[in-house]
């Protein structure tokens, strides 16, 4: 059996690429899908924390994150494309309308 | 003549008529108001003399029914009650007031007739009578109030109908100006005189005598301190140097000649102004207590009949030389009230307010014969083109230099005897009385010599129309001339022994004894010599002190003192308190508060780029920190 | 009988927003009447008042929030009484001068004004802290409409001033009103609102102090009492006539009636430790205000300077700490309300005909309108407190109580009986007086008879109330007493005294100079229930 430690770590490398991503990368859609990289990353030490632990609530947790990240990527998804169809474009720099 | 113990009328008859002297002026203000211009003149001058002369009616019943050693007193309805201060409003004859309303009255009743025929042309006659009538309300209710409080509405209701009647021609800026002048004067003395009361309400409160009327507080006041007494006693006597115009607050009255004539000879000579010398002689208690308080009033009133004989002496307004008269015989009034002498002072109020009131009515008939011309410079000759006025001005002219015989004589007599050998007098308030005196005949003279006497200084189509006024305004003069030559042998003395105790005849010195007679003599002399055998000599003694002159003649500039001193500053300073303090600092300070909370908000605003991935970045940063802060 | 009054302004003003939009004439006789209504139904509370008694009259209690112990709880006693008959008894006149003033969004205006009244009612009747900060807040926004839509070109700005300004104090006072009903809780085992109960709360000096400065703030803005007035003039000079009216006339007494009802009986101790600076503002207000009246170039302006240096007045009086000065304090507020409310009238009533305030524009105006500027002369002379009208009992007794309480502060005060009459007069001597300097002043139209009708009820009662003030002076009496006794009983003692007692009497209390705690454990419980 592979360590849990394995596991931990590498979820932590896919959440520290994920944070990598929204924090650095200017495309909406790059960003979106560095989100969806931490929400698995989280997804990955929940499982295996449940599997470690001997315990169902660490995978429930798991199926509703996932059922909320399929209906974001949606409501996600159809926000970035009425954005592109109103300023052309998806880079977040230029996305500063709340700017005071 | 010195005061033995005074006795107190204690005897209170309650009756129920005193009401209705106030009452009548009353109603007729609010005819004059409703109906007056409605009903014609010819209703206004029947109702408001009308009014007036049933006051007198009612004033001389009371007068005939004045008990022994005692007096009646109207209580109208309980006024203002408040803890343990209670006031009615009640009315009060005892032989002062009695005598009082009947000079406010009878003297009032002459003026308003003669109003009738002096406002002949005038189209706001209504108007007015009705100050007229408020006016005689206001001082009857100052001469019978039954307590200080009363006294005190009297007081500020003639000062408002002075104002009023000042300023009656309110077209003129500068007649306007002399009425909130004299306002303003009277207010600060009113100060003065609220405070007394207050003082001595609550001082005579602390010994358990909650009360403010003559009677209570002449019974209780000897549990007063000398001290109480004597701050009492100055503080209600700055209230009587601003009504009866002594030094310092006398500068409104001269002023005050902006109005019409009748309202010259019936508040500002006769009556009003004779307020103070009430208030203090209803007061006599009180200031026998106090030697403080009685010198300064002697000292005061010296003062200001000197200075006001000085003044007068060089006005060339008819008015004027009036005026300053007027405040010199307060000054002898309140000579009078400051060395003791209480029954000379009232009786001198009494006489003056006879002749000085014919000098005014005097004056009026002049002017009105010379079209509104108020310079005797350029009248002169009026002898025989009106006869009554001539004849009654003289009579008024000897009266107040103090002519034997006459009324004048014998008050201003009393007077200065009493200055010389009172214990409360001395030799010096005797000689600058009897200077002031001498100077006051010297004056009065001058005046009627340049004005009836030598050949007339008018120019032609003015001097074709002098003639003799109406008989509406000759009646008036004629009785108060006749008063004026008797109104001395109404002698007070025995008939006010009641209120200030019975007096004892003076021992004077022969000298002193003639002192009035050489005095008048001397100075009508010296008047008769300068204007009528030399004509010249009066311009040249001008021309030789001009200097002196030019400082009488600016009536010591205190005017133009009292506009630098005060007036002047206090605007500067209120403007600088507006525009730089209230404006600049005070809401500065308020808008400094809101523009500070502006530009934090401005700030704070430069943290929100917009930018998401700023955003997430504190995200970041804070879930960082929070767990730093947990891990270690 | 008390809910009638605060609630049928408001029921009218509903009313009106189902009229037709076009409609204003019925619209305004709706409101009129709806004010009218409110007076006469206000005249049976003098009817049927009981001078004989201090307690509160026509009390209602209802209970409102249960959770917090929040009541509906109305009642008047000889202080408030008056007041709300003022209110009342201006409402109707205001709402008659609007015939003249206003001409647009008519409705709308009536509308605030009615909201208005039913606010300062409220307050004026209300015996429950959160009732009465309630209705305290709800006069704030009608006003606050009023001045922003109908007021002058910088409306905006003296709006928001008068609204932010007045809010600054009252959340201070809300902080404070919430400590009481939390201290109540921790002495009583329960909240409560109560004003008659937590008059019994026993508060340490310090506690009184920082409580009393909390509510002193908020009504020392609402009086304005130097040096928080400068919201007063911008207000007064923007709002419309009928504003000013009710802002000088109502709104200003809410402080005088604060510190009365609330700020003083709460904090005794307090509030006499506080009397050296209140004299202090108040003295200063008083020769203040009427010196920067004095050089006031605009009509509304000045009379709103001097209605600092009047109510300047009315606080004295009531820092007096004695019968006297409180009386007077209370008859000044109802003078303040009548002359000074005229005054702004009158001088709507002039702007109204030649469109300026400026006193350098008028002159020489008795010979074209003598009947306003007789009306205006009577006012003035009130204003000024001459005897015989109103304004010279109250403020004869203000400065006959000050004078006992403090010879000083009574000297200085007399000087602005000197200066009120002197920035009065040279007023209406420019105004009125002199020859007519401007063409446009010889076409000026006398006083209409509805005008007339308006003034005609403000003099009748400025001559009453100035010849015979005992009717009101009686009704006023027992409560004026039982809050002097309130004050002056637990000054029986020494300050260190009496709190040591009232220590003893709650040992489970925090030591008297601890620090605030808001909360306890026990309160929790308490909720719940």
């Amino acid at each position: 059996m592979v360590p849990i430690n394995y596991h931990l770590i590498l979820s932590g490398i896919l959440f520290t690429i994920g944070v990598m991503g929204v924090l650095l990368r200017r495309n909406t859609i790059i960003i979106f899908m560095a989100v969806e990289l931490m929400l698995n990353a989280v997804n990955l030490s929940f499982v295996a924390l449940a599997r470690q632990l001997g315990s169902m609530d660490g995978q429930v947790i798991v199926f509703f994150v996932m059922a909320v990240a399929a209906a974001e990527a949606a409501v996600g998804l159809a926000i970035i494309l009425s954005v592109f169809r109103n300023r052309e474009t998806v880079n977040a720099d230029e996305l500063n309308l709340m700017r005071w | 003549m010195e005061h033995a113990h005074a006795i107190v009328p204690t005897v209170v008859h309650t009756v129920s008529y005193l009401r209705f002297i106030v009452l009548f002026p009353l109603l007729g203000v609010l005819f004059n108001i409703f109906l007056g211009q409605r009903l014609g003149r010819k209703a206004v001058n029947y109702v408001a003399p009308g009014v007036v002369l049933l006051s007198f009616l009612f004033s001389f019943v009371a007068f005939l029914r004045l008990p022994q050693d005692g007096a009646l007193v109207d209580t109208v309805w309980p006024w203002i009650t408040s803890g343990s201060f209670h006031v009615d409003f009640a009315l009060r004859v005892d032989p002062l007031s009695a005598m009082m309303s009947l000079v406010v009255t009878g003297v009032g009743f002459l003026i308003h007739v003669y109003s009738t025929g002096y406002m002949a042309h005038d189209e706001d006659v209504a108007r007015y009578f009705a100050y007229l009538n408020l006016f005689t309300a206001a001082m009857l209710l100052l001469v019978l109030g039954e307590n200080l409080l009363i006294l005190f509405v009297g007081w500020e209701g003639v000062g408002l109908c002075s104002y009023l009647l000042i300023g009656f021609w309110y077209t003129d800026d500068e007649k306007a100006s002399a009425g909130k002048k004299a306002f303003i004067v009277n207010r600060i003395g009113d100060a003065g005189f609220l405070l007394g009361l207050f003082l001595l309400f609550w001082s005579l409160g602390a010994k358990g005598v909650w009360t403010l009327s003559f009677s209570e507080i002449q019974a209780h006041a000897s549990a007063l301190s000398v001290e109480t007494v004597t701050a009492i006693c100055l503080l209600l006597f700055v209230g009587a140097t601003g009504k009866s115009a002594q030094i310092p607050l006398y500068v409104w009255l001269p002023d005050a000649m902006a109005g019409p004539t009748p309202v010259s000879a019936l508040i500002h000579a006769a009556t009003m102004v004779t307020a103070g010398v009430y208030m203090i002689a209803r007061l006599h208690f009180l200031y026998s207590m106090s030697t403080t308080a009685l010198a300064v009033v002697a000292i005061v009133g010296a003062a200001t009949a000197l200075f006001a004989a000085t003044i007068a002496v060089v006005q060339t307004d008819i008015k004027k030389v009036l005026a300053y008269s007027t405040v010199s015989q307060l000054g002898y009034m309140f000579l009078g009230l400051g060395v003791g002498a209480y029954t000379a002072s009232v009786f001198h109020l009494m006489t003056h307010a006879f002749f000085k009131a014919l000098l005014f009515l005097g004056a009026g008939s002049v002017i009105h014969g010379m079209s509104d011309e108020q310079d005797i410079r350029k009248m002169g000759g009026l002898k025989n083109k009106m006869p009554t006025t001539y004849g009654t001005f003289l009579v008024a002219c000897l009266a107040i230099a103090g002519f034997p015989g006459l009324s004048g004589f014998f008050s201003k007599d009393l007077i200065l005897e009493e200055a010389f050998v009172s214990e409360h007098g001395s030799w010096l308030l005797w000689l600058v009385g009897t200077v002031g005196a001498g100077m006051t005949a010297f004056y009065m003279f001058r005046l009627l010599f340049v004005t009836f006497w030598g050949e007339t200084r008018a120019s032609p189509e003015v001097a074709h129309h002098i003639h003799e006024s109406p008989v509406s305004m000759t009646c008036p003069l004629v009785v108060l001339a006749v008063l004026s030559l008797v109104g001395g042998y109404f002698t007070l003395l025995h008939f006010l022994s009641p209120i200030f105790g019975e007096p004892h005849e003076p021992h004077v010195p022969f000298l002193i004894r003639y002192d009035t007679t050489l005095a008048s003599l001397i100075g009508i002399g010296l008047a008769y010599q300068m204007y009528v055998r030399d004509p010249d000599m009066a311009e040249r003694f001008g021309r030789q002190f001009s200097g002196l002159h030019q400082l009488l003649a600016n009536k010591y500039y205190v005017d133009e003192l009292y506009d630098a001193v005060i007036v002047r500053p206090v605007v500067a300073a209120s403007n600088w308190l507006w525009q730089v303090w209230d404006t600049l600092v005070i809401d500065g300070t308020v808008n400094g508060a809101a523009q500070t909370m502006d530009a934090s908000g401005l700030l704070l605003r430069l943290w929100q780029t917009g930018n998401v991935q700023n955003y997430a970045l504190s995200f970041l940063i804070g879930a960082v920190a929070i767990l730093g802060y947990y891990l270690w | 009988m008390v809910s009638a009054i605060v609630f049928t302004p408001l029921f009218a003003a509903l009313i009106l927003l189902f009229l037709p939009k076009d409609d204003e004439e019925g619209a305004r006789r709706l409101a009129f009447g709806a004010s009218l209504l409110t007076f006469v139904i206000s005249l049976g509370l003098l009817a049927k008042f009981d001078s004989g008694t201090a307690d509160f009259q026509f009390v209602e209690r209802l209970t409102w929030i249960e959770d917090f112990r929040i009541q509906y709880h109305v009642g008047v006693d000889g202080i408030s009484l008056f007041l709300v008959l003022l209110t009342t008894f201006l409402m109707p006149l205001v709402l008659l001068a609007s015939w003249g003033d206003v001409h647009k969004r008519v409705k709308e205006y009536l509308f605030f004004f009615l909201l208005l009244e039913t606010g300062m009612v409220g307050t004026f009747v209300a015996l429950d802290l959160f009732l009465f900060y309630v209705f305290w807040e709800v006069m704030l926004i009608p006003m606050y409409f009023l001045i922003g839509v109908w007021g002058g070109p910088r409306r905006i700005y003296a709006a928001l001033k008068f609204l932010i300004y007045t809010m600054v104090g009252s959340l201070l006072m809300l902080v404070a009103i919430l400590y009481l009903a939390y201290q109540h809780n921790a002495q009583h085992q329960n909240v409560t609102f109560d004003l008659l109960q937590l008059y019994n709360l026993t508060l340490s000096l310090t506690e009184q102090k920082w409580l009393f400065a909390a509510f002193a703030l908020s009504f020392a803005i609402k009086v304005p009492l130097f040096p928080f007035h400068t919201w007063l003039p911008d207000a007064h000079v923007e709002a419309p006539t009928g504003g000013s009216v009710i802002l000088a006339g109502v709104l200003l007494k809410m402080g005088t009636y604060g510190f009365l009802r609330f700020a003083i009986p709460l904090f005794p101790e307090a509030a006499h430790a506080a009397v050296p600076i209140i004299m202090a503002l108040a003295v200063i207000g008083i020769v203040y205000g009427a010196l920067v009246a004095m050089v006031q170039p605009d009509l509304k302006k000045l009379v709103a300077y001097s209605s600092v240096s009047h109510l300047g007045f009315v606080v004295l009086g009531l820092f007096a700490f004695n019968v006297q000065g409180i009386e007077g304090a209370v008859y000044q507020m109802l003078n303040h309300g009548l002359s000074t409310g005229a005054l702004f009238l009158l001088v709507g009533m002039i702007y109204e005909r030649r469109h300026t305030r400026l006193i350098s524009e008028y002159g020489g105006l008795w010979k074209q309108v003598p009947l306003y500027a007789s009306i205006f002369l009577v006012v003035m002379l009130s204003s000024i407190g001459l005897p015989g009208l109103n304004g010279f009992v109250g403020e004869f007794l203000i400065l006959l109580g000050t004078f006992k309480a403090n010879p000083w502060a009574g000297a200085l005060a007399v000087s602005g009986v000197v200066l009120g009459a002197v920035y009065m007069l040279w007023m209406y001597q420019r105004v009125i007086f002199g020859p007519i300097k401007n063409e446009e002043n010889a076409k000026l139209v006398d006083l209409s008879p509805r005008e007339v009708a308006i003034f005609v009820p403000l003099l009748a009662l400025m001559l009453f109330m100035g010849l015979y003030p005992q009717p009101l002076l009686t009704r006023m009496e027992k409560s004026v007493e039982a809050t002097l006794k309130r004050v002056n009983v637990l000054r029986q003692a020494s300050p260190e005294q009496s709190r040591r007692a009232q220590y003893e009497r709650f040992p489970n209390r925090p030591p008297l100079d601890s620090p605030v705690i808001l909360s306890s454990s026990k309160d929790d419980t308490e909720l719940k229930h």
